[in-house]
Parts: structure tokens; sequence; C-alpha cells
């Protein structure tokens, strides 16, 4: 079966993250980029599929820019048979985001697209629903594990409380989390072959954004907390602050 | 304008407790816009018995929409009963909990109202006559200062990061038969409970979490025993060590690439405090570490910490806590 899956590039989660001066984007220089982790499960649940069926293509689509192509490459090299990026500026709107892709997956309209359920930068855990709902398409969120059909979907969300299985009519959109799709690394072998496969370059059809970021700050400092003590016989101590100074019991 | 429509989420008929957030947040900043607050509940047959009662938090006026095809939360149904309510009214925003289901179904709503959504957020702010959201970005490392242009806008909000407030409203309720659209083309096959219990960490106003330094599934009796001491609000959370290890269900996970939570009260036992982790409870109001190496990370954000060994600290403080909670 021919998946699409949605990859965005974003700062590693190791990053330390430094606010540029004027005040509403964060400096690059210096910070390592990656795929967003969601999204390597993403890719690694299409590779898995695909492997299991033996048949179908997994392609990669990102919104964003030129460096983007390193992530793509990243992509081909653990599996995927194709890429295409959408070469334009990424905004916190994940509406502005959906609307891109979800007329570039038009065009395509494979039976299955995967996200993942958030992006490891502006984490807005909206752009899978919004495609699915732009293209009219059921949508599974939250997802942990799937079993594909000719016709159907059956997948496990992660809902509070439990696991609520839910089965969907293809064409679908799915968003995954961690659950068993343990992202694989590339090959040697994976990275020489992923420079004969096609990566597709074209320029984004960008719409509005209706949401800035007006500023950003750092969180704001925690007050220096303190060690009530060591062992056991600090707990009478730390039962008194929690009551008396947090009213927290 | 300056009406705000809050989703008041119902389980089983219910109200759910994660809904007098919302309404208490509606209503507070529907009176700086000078409008009013407005609830929508939607579920199966005869939902919305207590739908009045959220008057008491601030709605002065609350939406039933009520239909046998509504009983099951389905979010490609609930999704356009949502929007048309939404688009019959006047709303400058229209708020929903940030929890699973809150993040499902928000996303669908703002995609079929064509209007942008800002998730999650920890600051809900009137200036100027209008509102401005604070949410987190970048794992927790920053936080970013978020402006609307359209109306309505969507937002969900971090649960405990706000509060419950009571301002008594009318709470006057209204019933509607929404129009349902054919059978949807996504069905629900089963429900699957989890072990943990179902206060969802999430959603729990104390959170206590245990790390690798439990040792092992086994010893989490003893953070159980601490969870029952502090009362029905009160939940389990795992570092993602602990998940990997197979120890606990990834849906006790925090940071990250787990839940984020913020809640009034939260244990780290045996948590280092690695960034990952922060990300995903640095917005606590209070934090209390234990663990045995003095110079842990979580000790930086922790407002009390505990140097010692897990096994001796948890049986005194579950004690301790029992004592005071029992007694009063
Ligand atoms: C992309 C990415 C995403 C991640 N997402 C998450 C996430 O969502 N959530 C998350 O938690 N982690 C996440 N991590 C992992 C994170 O980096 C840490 O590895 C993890 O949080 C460590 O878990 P821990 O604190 O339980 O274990 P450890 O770091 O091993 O710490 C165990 C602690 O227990 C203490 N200890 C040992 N024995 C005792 C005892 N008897 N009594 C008291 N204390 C004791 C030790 O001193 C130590 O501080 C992520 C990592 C990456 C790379
Ligand atoms: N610029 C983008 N290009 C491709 N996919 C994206 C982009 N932004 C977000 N996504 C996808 O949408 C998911 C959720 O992102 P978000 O709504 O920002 O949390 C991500 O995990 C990706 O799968």
């Amino acid at each position: 079966m021919d998946i699409i899956v949605c990859v965005k590039r974003v700062p590693d989660t190791e990053t330390r993250v430094r606010i540029t001066e004027s005040g509403n984007s964060i400096e690059s220089d210096g910070v390592k980029y990656i795929m967003s982790p969601y999204d390597e499960f993403a890719l690694e649940a299409a590779l898995r599929t695909k492997e299991e069926s033996g048949k179908g293509e997994v392609r990669v689509l990102t919104l964003g820019d030129e460096s983007s192509k390193e992530t793509l490459r990243g992509a081909l090299a653990v599996g995927a048979d194709a890429a295409i990026l959408l070469q334009g500026t990424v905004t916190v709107d994940g509406l502005a985001t959906a609307k891109v892709l979800a007329a570039e997956l038009e065009k395509h309209d494979p039976p299955l697209v995967l996200f993942g359920v958030r992006s490891g930068d502006v984490d807005q855990q909206q752009v899978g629903p919004m495609v699915a709902t732009l293209l009219g398409r059921p949508c599974a969120s939250n997802v942990s594990d799937f079993n594909l059909d000719n016709d159907t979907i059956v997948c496990r969300r992660e809902v509070e409380g439990g696991v609520e299985v839910v089965e969907l009519d293809l064409p679908a959109v799915v968003t995954i989390t961690k659950g068993e799709f343990e992202p694989r690394y590339a090959s040697l072998k994976g990275i020489m072959a992923a420079k004969k496969k096609p990566l597709e370059v074209k320029d984004a059809e960008l719409v509005e954004s209706k949401l800035t970021i007006d500023r950003l700050e750092y969180p704001p400092e925690r007050a220096q907390g303190r060690i009530v003590g060591e062992g056991a016989d600090a707990v009478p101590e730390l039962v008194r602050a929690l009551r008396e100074e947090a009213n927290a019991l | 304008m300056g009406d705000i429509l809050a989703f008041a989420d119902q389980q089983d008929g219910e109200i759910r407790g994660v809904a007098l957030e919302i309404v208490s947040v509606a209503a507070s900043r529907a009176a700086k816009l000078g409008g009013s607050a407005h609830a929508l509940i939607l579920g199966g047959d005869g939902t919305g018995k207590d739908a009045s009662g959220l008057g008491a938090y601030g709605a002065e006026m609350v939406w039933v929409a009520r239909d046998e095809s509504l009983t099951h939360y389905i979010p490609e149904v609930y999704a356009p009963v949502v929007a048309e309510v939404a688009r019959s009214g006047n709303y400058d925003a229209i708020l929903f909990p940030a929890t699973a289901r809150g993040k499902d179904l928000a996303p669908r709503v703002a995609a079929l109202l064509d209007t942008s959504l800002a998730s999650d957020i920890t600051r809900l702010d009137v200036e100027d006559g209008t509102l401005v959201a604070v949410r987190p970005v970048y794992g927790g490392k920053a936080f970013a200062r978020i402006k609307f242009q359209g109306f309505p806008t969507v937002m969900s909000l971090r649960l405990n990061a706000f509060g419950v407030a009571e301002s008594p409203a009318s709470g006057k309720v209204q019933i509607m038969t929404p129009p349902v659209k054919g059978a949807g083309r996504s069905r629900v096959i089963e429900f699957q409970a989890s072990r943990g219990g179902t206060m969802d960490v999430s959603e729990a106003s104390i959170v206590v979490s245990g790390g690798r330094g439990m040792r092992g599934a086994e010893h989490w009796t003893l953070l159980e025993a601490l969870r029952d001491a502090l009362g029905s609000d009160a939940a389990l959370g795992a570092s993602r060590a602990v998940v990997d290890a197979g120890w606990r269900p990834h849906g006790e996970q925090v940071g990250q690439t787990g839940k984020t939570v913020a809640p009034k009260l939260y244990f780290a036992i045996g948590i280092s405090g690695a960034i990952q982790h922060l990300a995903g409870m640095r917005t606590a109001q209070t934090i209390v570490a234990v663990n045995k190496d003095a110079d842990a990370p979580i000790f930086g954000v922790a407002d009390y910490g505990i140097i010692g060994d897990a096994f001796e600290v948890l049986p005194r403080l579950t004690e301790e806590i029992s004592d005071y909670c029992s007694n009063g």
C-alpha cells in the first residue's frame, strides 16, 4: 500500500534554546536539527507496513526551507522510496501548514497518510487532524499501533484512562505516538542508496498565517527550592512544608 | 462580540471535572471582553441533566446537543456539531481542554471554521480588547506569546494551569437536536481501561512519578500506596526509562515524548531530571524530588528535595501523609 509520511525538521530536543534579539524566533547557529521524534515513529510504522506487505511505496513529504533536504535524505537512507520538499517558510500556524500539505497530498491521493502526533518544536498537535478534515478523510490521532486491511485500518489510540480501538475506512489519516515503532538507524548501504532516490523540490504555495508569535520568553525561573533533609527523617519537615508553605496538600 | 464558547466534556452523561476549569476561564475572559461565556455539551440521550450547574462557574448559557449518535465520541460526528454551534454565535474564541479528546477535536473544529488554533496554552490574557495566549514551545524551553487574526480563534487549555473559579451566571439551558450527517467512516470497536486506574496523569491535580531509581515494576506498590494516601485526585506518572523498561504503560509517561502535566503537586521519585522529563512537568506548581544523588538535576527545579533512598523515604512519606489526610 502506498503511504505518505509528513515529516518536519526541528531542533534536537537536547538543544539549548537561545532567543534572537528580535525576540520572536530562536538562534539557529550551532543548533543541530533532526527529524521530529514522532515523525520518526511514523516513518518507522510506514516502513514496517511496506515490509510486511511486500508492496507499495513509502514517500516522505515536508514543508520547510532548503536545509530540510538533509532531513529528507535521512528518511530515504532508512528506507523511504521518494521524498518531496515543498520549499517555503513554516510558521506556528498549523492550519497554514495543513493547507499546503493537503493541497500536495490531494495530487497523490495515497490510501494512508501518516503524521507524528506532535512536532518537536511548536508542538501544536494539530496538523494531522487538520489535514484530514481538509481532505474529508477519517482520522485517528495518538495511535500507538495499527493493523491494515484492504479497505480499513484498525488503530489503537491512547486516550485518557486507557486504549481505544477504532476502525477507519481507507483512505485515512493517522497520527502516530510512541508505541511499538522504535525507529531504525540508517546503514551505510542505505545512505549510499539514498543518493540515487528521487528528491523532488518545488516552491510551496503558502497561505497567510493567522497565528503569529509576538514574542518568545524564557520559562519563568522557578523560585529557588531547598533540600529539606536526608533520608526518611526529613519526611515530617517535608509534609509540614507542603501543608503550611506550599498549601499543596 | 466578546462572547466565548467553552467545550464542556461529559462522560456517560455527566459533566467531567475538567469542564469547570474551561468554563471558569471562558467566564473571566469574556467578562473582560465585555461579553459572556457559553458552554456546550455534546452527548447521547439524557445528557445535560446537570447542565445548568455550569452557571455557577460563569456560563450564561449552556447549549446541550443531544442525539443518540453523540453517545460515544466520534470525532467526525462531533466536530461538525461544535462548528455549527460556534458559527451560530458571535464568539471571539472557542476553548477546549487539552485532554486527549480536546486535542483530537479542536484541530478539526478549527479546520471546519477555517480558523487557527493555539494548543495547550498555559495563559490567556486580554490586552487592548483582544485575546493573547501564552504556550510552551521547544519542549518548554521557551514560551511563545501568540497573537491571533480572524475570529473565532480556537484554543486548548492545559489542565490545572488556570484553576477553577466560581462566578454565578444564569446557566440557562438550551437543548438542541443537532443535524447529524450520516454514519461516519470511523467506528469505535473497543475500549480497554488501563491498569493504572481511571484518573489520567494529565488531569490529576497531584502526580506521583517514579523513575529508574525504583528498580523494577514490582516496587510500584510503594508509589501506589502514596498515590492512594493522597486521595482520588492523584495519579501515577513515570519517566521514559521506566516505560522503555516495560515497567509501566506509555500512557503514564511524563515528558517530551509523553504527557505534559501541570498539577498542583508533583512527586519525582528516583527520577534524575533529564531535560526531556522536565519538558513535561516544569509548569507544576510545587515539585518534590526524592533522589539519592545530591547532584541529580531534578533538584534544580524541585521546590522541596529529600536526598535519600526512595525505599526508605516512601513508606514514611505515605504514613505521614495518610495521617495528615485522615486527621485533617
Ligand atoms: C528524543 C528524546 C525524548 C525523550 N522523552 C522523554 C520523556 O518524554 N520523558 C522522560 O522521562 N524521558 C525522556 N527521554 C529520556 C531522558 O533523556 C532520560 O533518559 C530519562 O528521563 C531518564 O529516566 P530516569 O530519570 O527514570 O532514569 P535515570 O536517568 O537513570 O535516573 C534514575 C535516578 O534515580 C536515582 N536513584 C537510583 N536509585 C535510587 C534510590 N534507591 N532512591 C532514590 N533515587 C534513586 C538516581 O540517582 C538517578 O538520578 C527522552 C530522550 C530523548 C533523546
Ligand atoms: N512543516 C511541516 N512539514 C511536514 N509535516 C509537518 C510540518 N509541520 C507539522 N507536520 C506534521 O504534523 C505533525 C504534527 O505537528 P504539530 O501540529 O506542529 O504538532 C508533525 O509530527 C508532522 O508529521
